[in-house]
Protein backbone atom coordinates (compact mmCIF):
# COMPACT_ATOMS: atom_id res chain seq x y z
CA UNK A 1 0.00 0.00 0.00
CA UNK A 2 1.23 3.03 -0.83
CA UNK A 3 1.05 6.18 1.53
CA UNK A 4 0.30 9.27 0.18
CA UNK A 5 0.85 13.15 1.05
CA UNK A 6 -1.94 16.01 0.37
CA UNK A 7 -0.30 19.34 0.83
CA UNK A 8 -2.77 21.59 2.57
CA UNK A 9 -2.13 25.72 2.29
CA UNK A 10 -4.64 28.30 3.76
CA UNK A 11 -6.44 28.60 0.53
CA UNK A 12 -6.24 25.13 -0.52
CA UNK A 13 -9.63 23.70 -1.71
CA UNK A 14 -9.72 20.22 -3.78
CA UNK A 15 -7.71 18.50 -0.98
CA UNK A 16 -10.63 16.69 0.34
CA UNK A 17 -11.39 15.73 -3.31
CA UNK A 18 -7.76 14.22 -3.56
CA UNK A 19 -8.16 11.82 0.03
CA UNK A 20 -11.31 10.54 -0.81
CA UNK A 21 -9.83 9.74 -4.43
CA UNK A 22 -6.64 8.50 -2.75
CA UNK A 23 -8.28 6.80 0.54
CA UNK A 24 -11.63 5.94 -0.07
CA UNK A 25 -11.47 4.78 -3.88
CA UNK A 26 -8.28 3.43 -4.13
CA UNK A 27 -7.64 2.44 -0.34
CA UNK A 28 -4.58 3.72 0.07
CA UNK A 29 -2.82 5.54 2.64
CA UNK A 30 -3.28 9.36 3.02
CA UNK A 31 -2.57 11.69 5.44
CA UNK A 32 -3.07 15.79 5.10
CA UNK A 33 0.23 17.23 5.64
CA UNK A 34 0.36 21.12 6.54
CA UNK A 35 2.02 23.54 5.14
CA UNK A 36 4.01 24.26 8.33
CA UNK A 37 5.20 20.78 8.36
CA UNK A 38 8.53 19.85 7.10
CA UNK A 39 8.66 15.54 7.71
CA UNK A 40 7.68 14.27 5.13
CA UNK A 41 9.65 11.12 5.89
CA UNK A 42 7.58 8.29 4.78
CA UNK A 43 5.77 9.60 2.21
CA UNK A 44 5.35 7.56 -1.52
CA UNK A 45 3.89 10.23 -3.00
CA UNK A 46 3.40 14.06 -2.79
CA UNK A 47 -0.02 15.81 -3.76
CA UNK A 48 -0.46 19.34 -4.10
CA UNK A 49 -3.76 19.56 -4.36
CA UNK A 50 -5.52 22.28 -6.62
CA UNK A 51 -7.84 25.94 -4.93
CA UNK A 52 -6.70 29.07 -4.56
CA UNK A 53 -3.83 29.15 -1.94
CA UNK A 54 -3.29 32.53 -0.20
CA UNK A 55 -6.01 34.10 -1.97
CA UNK A 56 -4.05 33.94 -5.71
CA UNK A 57 -2.43 37.06 -4.20
CA UNK A 58 0.28 38.78 -6.18
CA UNK A 59 0.44 35.56 -9.04
CA UNK A 60 -1.11 32.00 -8.25
CA UNK A 61 1.07 30.13 -6.35
CA UNK A 62 3.81 32.74 -5.65
CA UNK A 63 2.82 33.09 -1.80
CA UNK A 64 2.26 29.12 -1.20
CA UNK A 65 5.89 28.36 -2.59
CA UNK A 66 7.45 30.09 0.37
CA UNK A 67 5.47 27.86 3.13
CA UNK A 68 7.93 25.77 4.99
CA UNK A 69 6.38 22.50 3.31
CA UNK A 70 7.68 23.44 0.30
CA UNK A 71 11.49 22.96 1.06
CA UNK A 72 10.86 19.95 1.95
CA UNK A 73 8.91 19.10 -1.48
CA UNK A 74 11.92 19.98 -3.50
CA UNK A 75 14.41 18.06 -1.05
CA UNK A 76 12.10 14.61 -1.45
CA UNK A 77 11.54 15.80 -5.76
CA UNK A 78 15.17 15.55 -5.68
CA UNK A 79 15.62 12.90 -4.18
CA UNK A 80 13.19 11.13 -6.80
CA UNK A 81 10.19 11.10 -4.70
CA UNK A 82 6.79 11.51 -6.76
CA UNK A 83 5.04 14.76 -7.03
CA UNK A 84 1.92 16.29 -8.66
CA UNK A 85 0.27 19.58 -8.33
CA UNK A 86 -3.28 19.93 -9.60
CA UNK A 87 -4.32 23.05 -10.83
CA UNK A 88 -3.11 25.62 -8.12
CA UNK A 89 -0.74 22.92 -7.11
CA UNK A 90 0.95 22.86 -10.53
CA UNK A 91 1.05 26.70 -10.38
CA UNK A 92 2.66 26.27 -7.18
CA UNK A 93 5.16 23.89 -8.40
CA UNK A 94 5.89 26.65 -11.46
CA UNK A 95 6.32 29.53 -8.94
CA UNK A 96 8.93 27.13 -6.43
CA UNK A 97 11.04 26.55 -10.01
CA UNK A 98 10.36 22.85 -10.08
CA UNK A 99 8.62 23.03 -13.17
CA UNK A 100 9.18 25.32 -16.02
CA UNK A 101 7.14 28.11 -17.18
CA UNK A 102 4.58 30.37 -15.86
CA UNK A 103 0.37 30.75 -15.91
CA UNK A 104 -1.25 33.61 -17.13
CA UNK A 105 -5.08 34.76 -17.44
CA UNK A 106 -7.07 32.32 -19.21
CA UNK A 107 -7.61 33.77 -23.06
CA UNK A 108 -10.59 33.96 -22.60
CA UNK A 109 -10.48 36.35 -19.42
CA UNK A 110 -13.07 33.89 -18.05
CA UNK A 111 -13.26 31.49 -15.78
CA UNK A 112 -13.10 27.99 -17.69
CA UNK A 113 -15.00 24.75 -15.55
CA UNK A 114 -15.61 21.96 -18.31
CA UNK A 115 -14.75 18.14 -19.20
CA UNK A 116 -11.20 18.15 -21.58
CA UNK A 117 -9.66 15.58 -23.10
CA UNK A 118 -5.59 15.35 -22.11
CA UNK A 119 -3.66 13.09 -24.93
CA UNK A 120 -0.77 11.58 -22.96
CA UNK A 121 2.11 12.22 -24.35
CA UNK A 122 4.71 10.86 -22.61
CA UNK A 123 4.71 7.87 -20.50
CA UNK A 124 8.12 7.75 -18.82
CA UNK A 125 6.62 9.69 -15.70
CA UNK A 126 5.38 7.57 -12.63
CA UNK A 127 2.20 8.91 -13.21
CA UNK A 128 2.25 7.64 -16.91
CA UNK A 129 3.89 4.50 -16.52
CA UNK A 130 0.56 2.85 -17.02
CA UNK A 131 -0.52 4.67 -19.60
CA UNK A 132 -0.39 4.52 -23.36
CA UNK A 133 0.71 7.38 -25.59
CA UNK A 134 -1.72 9.24 -27.73
CA UNK A 135 -4.60 7.78 -25.68
CA UNK A 136 -6.76 10.77 -24.26
CA UNK A 137 -8.28 11.27 -20.91
CA UNK A 138 -11.25 12.63 -20.30
CA UNK A 139 -11.03 14.70 -17.43
CA UNK A 140 -12.56 18.53 -15.93
CA UNK A 141 -10.48 21.43 -16.04
CA UNK A 142 -11.73 24.22 -13.76
CA UNK A 143 -9.48 27.48 -13.70
CA UNK A 144 -9.43 30.90 -14.39
CA UNK A 145 -5.39 31.46 -14.89
CA UNK A 146 -4.13 28.18 -16.38
CA UNK A 147 -2.86 29.80 -19.39
CA UNK A 148 0.15 27.92 -19.39
CA UNK A 149 2.90 30.38 -21.03
CA UNK A 150 6.85 29.20 -21.67
CA UNK A 151 8.28 31.86 -24.41
CA UNK A 152 9.18 30.31 -27.69
CA UNK A 153 12.92 29.68 -27.11
CA UNK A 154 12.29 27.53 -23.83
CA UNK A 155 9.14 25.44 -25.35
CA UNK A 156 12.23 23.80 -27.41
CA UNK A 157 13.91 22.71 -24.54
CA UNK A 158 10.96 21.22 -22.75
CA UNK A 159 9.36 19.61 -25.17
CA UNK A 160 10.59 15.69 -23.91
CA UNK A 161 8.88 17.19 -20.42
CA UNK A 162 5.44 17.85 -22.19
CA UNK A 163 3.21 15.06 -20.31
CA UNK A 164 -0.13 16.42 -21.50
CA UNK A 165 -1.82 18.17 -24.09
CA UNK A 166 -5.41 19.29 -24.90
CA UNK A 167 -6.53 17.37 -28.04
CA UNK A 168 -10.22 15.91 -29.25
CA UNK A 169 -11.53 12.60 -28.33
CA UNK A 170 -9.55 11.35 -31.66
CA UNK A 171 -6.59 12.94 -29.90
CA UNK A 172 -6.13 15.61 -32.42
CA UNK A 173 -4.46 19.07 -30.97
CA UNK A 174 -7.00 21.89 -32.10
CA UNK A 175 -7.10 25.23 -31.25
CA UNK A 176 -11.07 24.54 -30.17
CA UNK A 177 -9.67 21.87 -27.86
CA UNK A 178 -7.19 24.25 -25.80
CA UNK A 179 -9.60 25.77 -23.14
CA UNK A 180 -7.13 28.36 -21.95
CA UNK A 181 -4.86 29.78 -24.22
CA UNK A 182 -2.12 27.37 -22.94
CA UNK A 183 1.55 27.34 -25.40
CA UNK A 184 1.16 24.45 -27.64
CA UNK A 185 -1.88 23.10 -25.83
CA UNK A 186 0.38 21.96 -22.83
CA UNK A 187 -1.98 20.46 -20.35
CA UNK A 188 0.65 19.12 -17.83
CA UNK A 189 4.85 18.80 -17.67
CA UNK A 190 7.19 17.10 -15.72
CA UNK A 191 10.63 17.92 -14.66
CA UNK A 192 13.24 16.88 -16.01
CA UNK A 193 13.50 13.57 -14.35
CA UNK A 194 10.06 13.04 -15.05
CA UNK A 195 9.07 12.39 -10.62
CA UNK A 196 7.78 15.85 -10.64
CA UNK A 197 4.30 16.73 -12.70
CA UNK A 198 2.22 19.60 -12.91
CA UNK A 199 -1.13 19.46 -14.71
CA UNK A 200 -4.07 21.47 -15.25
CA UNK A 201 -6.73 19.26 -15.58
CA UNK A 202 -7.95 17.31 -11.83
CA UNK A 203 -7.94 14.11 -11.96
CA UNK A 204 -8.72 13.75 -8.17
CA UNK A 205 -12.75 14.68 -9.85
CA UNK A 206 -12.50 11.84 -12.44
CA UNK A 207 -11.98 9.05 -10.15
CA UNK A 208 -15.76 7.19 -10.96
CA UNK A 209 -17.88 6.76 -13.64
CA UNK A 210 -21.01 7.76 -11.62
CA UNK A 211 -19.18 11.59 -12.25
CA UNK A 212 -18.87 11.05 -15.67
CA UNK A 213 -15.47 9.54 -16.25
CA UNK A 214 -13.17 7.45 -14.48
CA UNK A 215 -10.42 8.57 -16.71
CA UNK A 216 -8.07 10.32 -14.20
CA UNK A 217 -8.02 7.22 -11.56
CA UNK A 218 -5.41 5.62 -14.32
CA UNK A 219 -2.91 8.38 -13.26
CA UNK A 220 -2.99 7.61 -9.68
CA UNK A 221 -3.48 3.75 -10.20
CA UNK A 222 -0.26 4.27 -12.48
CA UNK A 223 1.64 5.68 -10.16
CA UNK A 224 1.06 3.22 -6.98
CA UNK A 225 1.92 0.65 -9.65
CA UNK A 226 5.41 2.44 -9.88
CA UNK A 227 5.62 2.72 -5.72
CA UNK A 228 5.29 -1.27 -5.85
CA UNK A 229 6.98 -1.74 -8.78
CA UNK A 230 9.82 0.30 -7.28
CA UNK A 231 10.06 -1.05 -3.85
CA UNK B 1 18.32 54.86 9.69
CA UNK B 2 16.41 56.52 7.12
CA UNK B 3 13.15 55.61 5.99
CA UNK B 4 12.37 55.16 2.14
CA UNK B 5 9.17 54.62 -0.14
CA UNK B 6 9.71 52.34 -2.49
CA UNK B 7 7.45 52.20 -5.75
CA UNK B 8 7.46 48.72 -7.54
CA UNK B 9 5.97 48.81 -10.87
CA UNK B 10 5.43 44.88 -13.14
CA UNK B 11 4.17 44.56 -15.84
CA UNK B 12 3.94 41.99 -18.29
CA UNK B 13 7.12 41.53 -20.46
CA UNK B 14 5.90 43.20 -24.34
CA UNK B 15 5.86 39.68 -26.15
CA UNK B 16 3.48 38.34 -23.48
CA UNK B 17 -0.39 38.82 -24.45
CA UNK B 18 -2.27 40.61 -21.83
CA UNK B 19 -5.67 39.52 -22.16
CA UNK B 20 -6.83 41.98 -19.07
CA UNK B 21 -5.21 44.90 -21.28
CA UNK B 22 -7.00 43.69 -24.19
CA UNK B 23 -10.47 43.65 -22.49
CA UNK B 24 -9.68 46.80 -20.98
CA UNK B 25 -8.80 48.06 -24.39
CA UNK B 26 -11.98 46.53 -26.48
CA UNK B 27 -14.23 48.76 -23.03
CA UNK B 28 -12.20 51.71 -23.84
CA UNK B 29 -12.77 51.56 -27.64
CA UNK B 30 -16.75 50.46 -26.47
CA UNK B 31 -16.80 54.22 -24.75
CA UNK B 32 -15.91 55.72 -27.72
CA UNK B 33 -12.18 56.58 -27.31
CA UNK B 34 -11.04 54.86 -30.74
CA UNK B 35 -7.70 57.06 -30.44
CA UNK B 36 -6.13 54.16 -28.21
CA UNK B 37 -4.52 51.71 -29.82
CA UNK B 38 -3.00 49.61 -26.82
CA UNK B 39 -4.03 48.96 -23.19
CA UNK B 40 -1.93 46.85 -20.53
CA UNK B 41 -2.74 46.53 -17.42
CA UNK B 42 0.26 45.86 -14.35
CA UNK B 43 0.59 46.38 -10.69
CA UNK B 44 1.92 48.96 -8.76
CA UNK B 45 3.13 47.80 -5.48
CA UNK B 46 4.59 50.26 -2.85
CA UNK B 47 6.75 49.15 0.01
CA UNK B 48 8.35 51.42 3.10
CA UNK B 49 11.51 50.51 3.96
CA UNK B 50 14.34 51.82 6.84
CA UNK B 51 17.71 51.56 5.38
CA UNK B 52 21.04 52.94 5.82
CA UNK B 53 21.30 54.53 2.46
CA UNK B 54 19.12 55.22 -0.71
CA UNK B 55 21.55 52.58 -2.43
CA UNK B 56 20.52 49.90 0.20
CA UNK B 57 17.12 50.09 -0.02
CA UNK B 58 17.37 49.81 -3.83
CA UNK B 59 19.57 46.72 -3.49
CA UNK B 60 16.70 44.99 -1.28
CA UNK B 61 14.03 45.90 -3.30
CA UNK B 62 15.76 44.88 -6.60
CA UNK B 63 16.29 41.45 -4.56
CA UNK B 64 12.15 41.08 -2.99
CA UNK B 65 11.17 41.68 -7.01
CA UNK B 66 13.33 39.27 -8.43
CA UNK B 67 12.82 36.73 -5.12
CA UNK B 68 8.74 37.25 -4.97
CA UNK B 69 6.93 40.39 -6.68
CA UNK B 70 8.01 39.60 -10.16
CA UNK B 71 8.00 36.52 -12.16
CA UNK B 72 10.85 37.37 -14.64
CA UNK B 73 9.40 34.43 -16.58
CA UNK B 74 6.78 36.65 -17.83
CA UNK B 75 7.15 39.87 -16.09
CA UNK B 76 9.29 42.71 -16.07
CA UNK B 77 9.45 45.51 -13.14
CA UNK B 78 10.80 48.60 -12.56
CA UNK B 79 11.19 50.82 -9.13
CA UNK B 80 12.03 54.24 -7.66
CA UNK B 81 12.91 55.30 -4.22
CA UNK B 82 11.71 57.85 -2.19
CA UNK B 83 13.31 59.30 0.56
CA UNK B 84 10.23 59.97 3.22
Amino acid sequence: MANFGVVLFPGSNCDHDCYYAIKKVLNQNCNFIWHEDTDLNGIDCIVIPGGFSYGDYLRTGAIARFSPVMNSVAEMAEKGTPVIGICNGFQILVESGLLPGSFLHNSSLKFVCKWINARVENTNTPFTYNLTENETLKIPVANGEGNFFISDENLKDIQSQVVFRYSDSNSNTTGNSNPNGSTDNIAGISNQNGNVLGMMPHPERSFEKIVGSDDGRKIFESVINWIETKN
Amino acid sequence: MKNFTVKIEVKLKSVVLDPQGKAVLGALKNLGFDEVSDARVGKLIEIKISDESEDSARSKANEMCKKLLSNPVIEDYSLEVLEN
